[in-house]
Formats: structure tokens, sequence, C-alpha cells
């Protein structure tokens, strides 16, 4: 099987409403030939397609619910699959209205590289939208690889000149972002250049087409080379052929490796124990690493729940974290609130003790003294725990520096949430 | 920076299932596994097994029972539940119709949208709170739209307008009283990884997806089975075709395709080659509509 060397890519698309985001996810599909002929002729056949006669609307690959097709909008996050001889990726198409933010995160949380469209005939003077600089923040607060694509590049005429003033504003963006070197291509996703492969219609474009750059993005980080980290989803008791029963956890394995005989800390006490055994549903495992799914038997009786971390012996715990947030509920932090906190497969009372600061959309600066959090807020909080939570920061592992606050009221997912550092 | 794991595809989508199988077993009080024995749902099985066994299973299965169910499916459903030694739950789409929750406009109308209602009222008499199915996005675009942890409200419905974020992998499966969850752990497989996974673990399954003759009429696109409630009309020519299906639902709107693929290796070089959905090769229930698939799901269905 080719499988062993397919990698695995996940895109979002990120950009305001109308620059193409949906058409371009459509563009890409049909153009790696991932769409079925039935699905096709079910395109052409659409009621408010807003193609020409005998034309395909594409933003209906993704766009595929009723009230989205009338409406001529994404409402929220379409999950596709295709896959090239070398790679297999998921394409999760976002909406770029202000209000469906939230879906966008959700799309976004689960991606690795961001496309952010621009409209490239709808700038004045090079001022890139709100809602285009909110999702770049947001596709870089969540640790993605940011690409843009220069939509719409026909109502220009493939103008270098309006291209170069639209990438200005992209690199100006992306310096105060943080974002290195993106890659800046020229397209036309209703048409295709440039979208699958390089078009003859720019000339003086030398880089390459945007599904090569997203191809050939670097592999990052190995998951399995950082610490391990274990959260234990439930605990197994299985009677053996001793009298006392054995407890076993049952998990997935967020980062690093383990192997029989290491040692490892169970919980915010740090206990030591060992690992007497790793087990799958058929086998007995010498060592397993990032993503497996196993059951771990430690060598003394640790009397760890579900909500626990097995960690590896780097780790620390803290009661106060300092966090970037995203709010995502239509409810306004509420400061007399508590919220839990959901880390790994713990939830844990907390509050939010302060608004370090909010992010101003228009200039990205970051304006103090707000004590309010309201939808699609991104801000830096301080948090307080009830009781200690693993204090890893999101840049540096991203599978337990992540977690989400619950409304205990309404049940509401209220914010998604990364750990910056400890207080 | 972004960060990837090494594991194998199908490895990878092993782990994420079982992964979010745990999950729903851990947040819920009353969970169920939808299983009807087809495809999707013996892979859904077998991936609950690797994720609880040596334990028993944390819920039963339970099957949504239209009684138009094709040869060999009810009998795979029992023995396979039988098998295992896992309890299973029959909710009956005629018992439905016999309390008079469900109204046919004629006896042999398909029982396939009345399902939904069966479904809610199995949900209601057991008190599930969370049904694990194995709906893939793949299969349609409404649900591509759906989350993993797809939230419910106390009618059952699925509010596409409004779905709760779902960030990472951290599932919040926190429910208000009467409202419940469909968990779908399949839903980043698509139509091949399933074939590729049912040849890697040996997954048995009826009959009925390898090739077979069966007693077909042409309609429009598709060949309709002849069966007990779908017979021929006056005039139309019965043909014997060498056939298999790529799904397994009601028989009322469940076509089969032609084909000779008589095991899996050869299932799988047809799925590679095929230029025709999987629904839209089979599914006489989503042609009704461009938002069939939407709708019913608005209700209720699974
Ligand atoms: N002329 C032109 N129109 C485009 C291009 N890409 C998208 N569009 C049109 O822009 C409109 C908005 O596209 P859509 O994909 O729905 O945008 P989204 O809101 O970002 O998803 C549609 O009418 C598209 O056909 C392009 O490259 N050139
Ligand atoms: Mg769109």
């Amino acid at each position: 099987m080719t499988q062993a060397q397919t990698k695995l890519v996940r895109i979002v698309t990120a950009g305001s409403v109308d620059d193409g985001k949906s058409t371009l996810i459509g563009r890409i599909l049909h153009d790696s030939k991932a769409l079925m002929s039935d699905q096709v002729d079910a395109l052409s056949n659409a009621r408010y397609s807003r193609a020409e006669e005998g034309d395909l609307d594409l933003s209906f690959v993704t766009d595929g619910l009723e009230s989205e097709r009338e409406q001529g909008i994404t409402i929220d996050v379409a999950y596709r699959y295709f896959a090239t001889p070398q790679t297999s990726f998921i394409v999760i198409d976002a909406p770029g209205h202000e209000q469906y933010t939230r879906n966008m995160v959700t799309g976004a949380s689960n991606a690795d590289v961001a496309i952010v469209l621009v409209d490239a005939s709808r700038l004045h003077q090079g001022a890139l939208k709100v809602q285009t600089r909110r999702h770049a923040t947001i596709a870089h607060l969540l640790g993605l690889k940011v690409v843009f694509a220069v939509n719409k590049m026909d109502l220009i005429h493939w103008s270098q000149k309006v291209f170069q003033e639209v990438e200005e504003s992209l690199k100006r963006l992306s310096r105060s972002l943080g974002i290195t070197n993106p890659a800046i291509v020229p397209i036309n996703a209703r048409s295709g250049d440039n979208v699958v492969a390089v078009s003859p219609a720019a000339p003086w474009y030398q880089g390459a087409s945007l599904l090569e750059v997203l191809q050939n993005q670097g592999e990052g980080t190995d998951l399995s080379d950082l610490p391990f980290r274990f959260p234990v989803q439930r605990v197994v008791r299985v009677d053996g052929h001793k009298l006392e029963a054995q407890r076993g956890y049952a998990g997935r394995i967020a980062s690093g490796q383990v192997s029989v005989g290491d040692e490892v800390l169970v919980g915010p006490h740090r206990r030591p124990t060992k690992i007497s055994r790793i087990e799958t549903f058929d086998q007995s495992l010498t060592q397993a690493e990032a993503g497996q799914s196993v059951t771990l038997y430690t060598e003394d009786e640790v009397d760890a729940a579900r909500g626990d971390i097995l960690t590896g012996p780097e780790s620390s715990y803290a009661n106060r974290v300092i966090a970037d947030l995203c709010w995502l509920d239509d409810q306004a932090w509420d400061p007399r609130r508590r919220y839990l906190i959901q880390q790994g497969t713990a939830a844990i009372t907390s509050r939010i003790e302060s608004v370090l600061h909010i992010r101003d959309m228009r200039d990205l600066s970051e304006v103090r003294g707000d004590q309010a959090l309201k939808l699609n807020d991104i801000a830096l909080v301080q948090l307080q725990t009830q009781t200690p939570i693993l204090a890893d920061h999101f840049k540096d592992n991203p599978k337990t520096g992540a977690f989400i606050l619950i409304d205990p009221e309404t049940n509401q997912t209220a914010a998604a949430g990364m750990i910056r550092g400890v207080v | 920076m972004t960060f990837f794991s090494r594991l194998l595809h199908l490895d990878r989508l092993e782990s994420e299932a079982i992964y979010i199988l745990r999950e729903a077993a851990a947040q819920s009080r009353n969970p169920a596994l939808l299983f009807s024995g087809g495809k999707d749902s013996a892979v859904l099985l077998h991936l609950a097994l690797k994720a609880f066994r040596p334990e028993k299973l944390p819920f039963p299965l339970l099957h949504v029972d239209t009684g138009h169910n094709f040869e060999g499916v009810t009998e795979f459903r029992d023995e396979t539940a039988a098998r295992l030694g896992e309890r299973l739950v029959v909710a009956d789409v005629e018992a439905s119709i016999q309390r008079g929750s469900v109204r046919l406009a004629s006896p042999t109308a398909s029982r396939n949208a009345a399902q939904a209602v069966t479904l809610l009222e199995a949900i209601e008499t057991h008190g599930f709170d969370l049904l694990l199915g194995g709906a893939r996005r793949d299969e349609d675009k409404a649900r591509a739209k759906e989350r993993v942890f797809s939230h419910r409200d106390a009618f059952g419905a699925w509010n596409p307008k409004s779905q709760r974020p779902e960030l990472w992998d951290l599932y919040n499966g926190r429910l208000q009283v009467g409202e419940n969850f469909r968990v779908f752990p399949l839903s980043n497989w698509t139509e091949l990884d399933i074939w590729t996974y049912i040849e890697r673990e040996k997954i048995a399954l009826p009959s009925l997806y390898f090739a077979h003759v069966r007693p077909v009429v042409r309609d429009g696109d598709y060949w309709r089975p002849v069966t007990s409630v779908t017979p021929a009309a006056e005039g139309q020519e019965v043909e014997r075709r060498l056939v298999r299906f790529r799904t397994v639902g009601d028989m009322t709107c469940t076509c089969p395709i032609e084909s000779d693929a008589s095991d899996i290796a050869a299932i799988i070089a047809e799925t590679r080659l095929s230029t025709l959905s999987e629904r839209g090769a089979t599914r006489m229930d989503d042609k009704v509509n461009e938002a069939a698939m939407e709708r019913r799901k608005r209700e209720g269905y699974f």
C-alpha cells in the first residue's frame, strides 16, 4: 500500500464573506477529480445556483444546506476529503460572516493550514477587511500555517500592480501577527487559474500553484517527539488470574511515547509509578506513541481516574494560567460566573480573574482595561482553577495546551482557550 | 509551528474512532449504538469492541427496523449480537404504525422516513441520551456539515444553523434533560477507508454486499430490486442481473449496482474507480429532493 507514505494535510478556508472561499474549495475538488459525476450533475441542476447557463456554481459543493444555497452564503463548516498519491487532504470550508466566527474557529481548530482569501477587486488603497484580519489572527493564534490567496484576479485583469498592492498589505498584516514568509498566490477560483495548476494568465507570477503550495508544506513537529502526555478516558477493570482486580487506563496518547518500564507521573500530585503493560484490543505492545489509543497498566495501584493525565518526568501544574481566549457564546462573559475548563478529559471549575487585553480587529491593537468579553472577542485573560491543571503552553503542545470553557448553566461551549503561560 | 502524528492513515482513523467512542461512553448516562447490519455499523461495532473489550460494551445495540429488510440482514444482525453476547434492542416501525404514531399513505409505502419517529420513540422509552451512529461526512452534503458530537434538542431535531462549536478533539457532551446527542466516530472516513478497513480487519458482512444474481427492473438510472414490497409494475420487464449493494437500507429505497465484485479486494478496486457517489448510485430516498437528507435530519433522523 502507498498508505505508508501519505501525509495528512487539513486545510481550512478563511477570509471575508464573498471573497470566494467556497468556490475555491469546489474548484480544488473539481480539478483534482474528487467530485463524483452524480455530484456534478446535482450541481448543474441545483436551485439557487448563481452560475450562468451551462456553468456550475462550485460554492455549492460545500454550501450544502438549504438556507446556505438560498442566501448564497456559508453558515457552518463543511468537511470534504480527497487524496493525491502523496497526500490525503481534509478540506474544511468555513463561513466568512462575523456572526458565524465560532464556526470558523471550529473549522480552524481541526486544521493545520489556513488559506486566507482576499478579493483583489474590493480593496481600497490596500485596506484589508476586518474579517480578513480577524480570520488571519485566529488562524495564527490557533497555530495554523497561513497561506494567502489573492482571488478574483480576473476582475482586475490580472494586474501585477494591483496584486503587488494587495501583497504589500498582506505582508504588513503578517508582520504585525508574526507570520513569517507567507506564500501569497494570485488566483481565479471560479476558472481555476493558479489553483491546481499554474496558469499562463499571470506570466509575471513565478511561484507555485495554490495546491502545490499546500502540498509542499514543511512537515512540522512530530507529536511523538514531545513530552509524554496521556489523558485518561476511562478506567478499565479486568479480573485477571490474581485475586484482586486489575485496573488499566484507557486513552489516546496525546503526545510523546511510552514504553513498558517507563516511569510516569499521575495527575497533579505527580505520583510516580511505572508502566507495566501497554495493551490494545488484540496486542500487547512494548512501546506506543502519539495518536495511538491504548490501555496502560501501572505497577502500583495509583488510583487514577478519568480526567487525570499521565505524564513523563517533565510536567508542571498550576492553579493560575494566562491564556488566549476566543469567546464563542452569545452570552457575554459574566465575571460572577464559574466556567468549567475542559482540558484533555478533565473538567475543572474555573473563573476568569481578569481580562488583560482584547484585540481590536480594526488595527489589531491590544486594548486594555475593558472588563467585558463578548461574542467573537479575542482576548488574553488570567484564569484561576479549583484544582491545578497541566500547564503546557499551547505553542509547545497544542494537544494539552488547548482547552474549552463550558458554561455549566447552559452547557454551551463558551470559549476556546490556549495556555500561554503561568502566573 | 504545525504538528503531525506519524500514524498510518487507517491507524489514525481507527484510533480517532476509538477515542470518540470512549468519550461518548464516558460523557453519557445511557448511550446506545445504532446497529443495522450494514457495513458502516459493522465497522462501528468492530471499533467499539476495540475500544471496550475485555469489558462488555457499555451500551446496547439498537436497530430501528422498518421490517423491510433484504434477505439475510436481520439474521446477520441477530447472529452478530448473539455471538458477541451483547444486548440488542429492536425498535419496530411496525409497532409505531400499530400505535398510530406513524401513518403511511399505503401499506407498502416506504417506511424509510418513518424511522425518525420510531427512533425518537425508542429514545424516549429507553431514556437514551446518546446514540452512536456510523454516518460519514462523505456520504452527503448535509452530513458534511455535521459535528462529531451532534446536539439534538428535546424534539430530537438537528438545527444546522446553530450547531455547538466543536474545538479540537475536546468534545463537550453536556446536555439538558430531554436532549440527546448523536455521535459519529466515522465522521472522517470515506467509503474507500471503510472497505480497506474491512479488508484489513476481516470484518464479516451480510452476503448482499457481494456480487449475486437478483431480479431487478430498470428505473431511470437505477436497477430497482424486485421484492415482496417492491414488485415489478404491470408490463415492467424483470431482468436477472449480477449486482451488489453499496449501502444496505430499507428495501423500498435502496438499489444495487451492477457488479461482478465477489470479494473485498474486487470491491476495493471498483470503489477506487467509481465515478458515482455511494448514495447517488443507490439511494432513491435522496433523489426526492435536493435537501432530502437535511430535512430528514431536522426531523430527528440519524
Ligand atoms: N469573477 C470572479 N468571481 C468569483 C471568483 N471566485 C468566486 N467568485 C464569485 O464570488 C461570489 C462569492 O463566492 P463564494 O465562494 O460564495 O464566497 P465565500 O463567501 O468566500 O465562500 C460567487 O458569486 C462566486 O462565483 C473569481 O475568482 N472571480
Ligand atoms: Mg462560503
